[in-house]
């Protein structure tokens, strides 16, 4: 009988101090908290840089020589899970294509960055920039002129036309990067 | 006819004076638990408004004074437009026994530094905290809503909990000051606070009281992640206001009563006795707004086994081992 009531003594006193160490070590820890300062970035004041690659405001980037990149191949607008860009491809004089007008309604963009993605040329990026918001809806709606920024964004080298092949006023057949000239197949008869 | 006259505004002059400081004191004490709250979670807490946020609780009155004061249709429009009252006012009728000062004479009479000295001042005090549950439940039960019904019967449910405690655990207290009036326990404290001879009725009474304030961990009636907020779900505006300010106006009972009954009151030595009773009265909203930030909320059976199988018995066995000393030395 006396062995049983000083086990249960002790169990109950180790519970108790079980018990006294986690409110110690609960308020302990909130102290030190409130001793440490706040983390908090105070947001108009202080603009934290965000990184190159996180997604708000779209642009349409130029090639390394200045000339527009978008080649209106309507990728973007096929992937864009909101449907929130639309354009009207054109064909300009001198072989290349380019979108008569393009407009992005940024009322509906997610900035789910999937038209970065599809775009064969590199032409539309998502920049860091994310205050955008306005008052009036309709202002929501960007045209192909707000939209256009004059250097190549994230991706400094890329130039579609100078790879793609495609015969233009400034390289014909076989002028283009890693090509080699046309060959004439009746030379390659036996 | 003029002494008469004279007694009538300095009591005037002392309800204005404390409902001032309490009502200020119920707004800033928001501000400072939010800053505090905040530091404890490394933020900064609000900070717009003024410097450091000093307007926030103007900012705050001004909103809930201009919102819509909605009333359900389901609503029993009386008692749901009552319920805010009863809180708030029983709140702020408890400071009427709060002694905060040594007793000034002017001219051969001694003005008391207390609205009125009732000889049944803690039963008075008990009977007001008591009575501010049916603020809770009420609301509660007039709001026509499940989740504020669960709240109001949480909080009944809790109250009678904890009012036995509470009780019990100031009857040493009563024992060795030998009155209930609250004056003459601040008196009885001269030499030493009650604290140092009675450190358990101590704990058993802040736990309790800390229950009766409905503050976290304690909060069950407004557990606003089961419950949504509780009691006071279905109320907006000033009314809604009406139920805040209670709770910070008896966060400051909570701290005055702890100081009367075992921190000597407004005792203390340098200062005068007003500044004590404030430092204390603000000391333990510091410590609730820490417990705040620290603890979960019970569960409500762990509540209530806190309070019927730990507390109670605890208050008992300390009224009989005061009881023995009393009568042994
Ligand atoms: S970021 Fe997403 S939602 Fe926005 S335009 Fe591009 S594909 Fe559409
Ligand atoms: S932005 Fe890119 S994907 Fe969209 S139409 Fe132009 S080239 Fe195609």
């Amino acid at each position: 009988m006396q062995p049983i009531i000083v086990i249960g003594f002790l169990n109950n006193m180790k519970v108790l101090i079980e018990i006294a160490y986690a409110l110690y070590m609960g308020f302990y820890t909130t102290l030190k908290n409130l001793f440490r300062g706040p983390f908090t970035e105070e947001y108009p004041e202080y603009k934290r840089p965000l990184p190159a690659r996180s997604r708000a405001q779209i642009i349409l980037t130029s090639d390394p020589d200045g000339q527009e990149r978008c080649v209106a191949c309507y990728l973007c607008s096929a992937v864009c899970p909101v449907d929130c860009i639309s354009m009207q491809a054109a064909e300009a004089d001198s072989g290349r294509r380019y979108a008569k007008w393009f407009r992005i309604n940024f009322g509906r963009c997610i900035f789910c960055g999937l038209c970065e993605e599809a775009c064969p040329t590199s032409a539309i990026q998502l920049t860091p920039f994310f205050e955008n918001s306005k008052r009036d809806i309709l202002k929501m709606v960007y045209e192909k002129a707000d939209l256009q920024v004059d250097h190549c964004g994230k991706d400094k080298n890329y130039n579609f036309y100078a790879y793609a092949g495609i015969v233009t006023k400034s390289a014909g057949k076989g002028e283009h990067v890693k090509e080699e000239k046309p060959v004439d197949v009746r030379t390659n008869m036996p | 006819m003029w002494l008469w006259t004279l007694g009538y505004f300095i009591l005037m002059a002392k309800i204005t004076l404390v409902l001032t400081v309490v009502l200020l004191l119920a707004a800033y004490l928001v501000l400072v638990e939010r800053k505090l709250l905040g530091r404890f979670q490394a933020r900064i807490g609000p900070n717009r408004a003024g410097i450091f946020g000093i307007l926030q609780p103007i900012a705050d009155g001004i909103k809930l004074l201009v919102k819509e004061d909605v009333v359900l249709d389901g609503a029993e429009r009386g008692i749901f437009q009552l319920a805010p009252v009863i809180v708030a006012s029983m709140a702020l009728l408890t400071f009427a026994i709060i002694p905060f000062g040594k007793p000034i004479i002017i001219g051969g009479h001694e003005i008391p530094m207390v609205i009125s000295d009732i000889n049944v001042g803690l039963l008075y005090a008990f009977a007001l905290t008591s009575l501010s549950v049916y603020g809770v439940a009420l609301g509660g039960w007039a709001s026509n809503s499940k989740y504020a019904l669960l709240g109001g019967i949480r909080g009944a449910a809790q109250m009678i909990s904890y009012e036995l405690a509470l009780g019990l655990s100031i009857v040493p207290v009563v024992m060795m000051a030998g009155s209930f009036s609250l004056v003459e326990i601040v008196n009885a404290q001269a030499k030493w606070p009650f604290i140092i001879v009675q450190p358990l009725a101590f704990i058993i009474f802040f736990i309790s009281a800390l229950a009766e304030s409905k503050r976290i961990p304690f909060d069950m009636p407004e557990a606003e992640a089961e419950l949504g907020a509780g009691y006071h779900i279905e109320y907006s505006g000033m009314r809604f206001g009406l139920f805040f300010l209670g709770e910070y106006v008896q966060m400051q009972v909570l701290g005055a009563l702890i100081a009367v009954f075992f921190l000597g009151g407004w005792r203390g030595p340098f200062l005068p006795g007003p500044i004590w009773l404030l430092i204390k009265i603000i000391g333990f909203s510091i410590i609730m707004v820490w417990i705040r930030a620290t603890l979960p909320r019970f569960r409500y059976d762990q509540l209530m086994t806190l309070g019927w199988k730990i507390l109670i018995p605890a208050a008992l066995i300390n009224i009989v081992i005061t009881g023995v000393f009393i009568v042994a030395f």
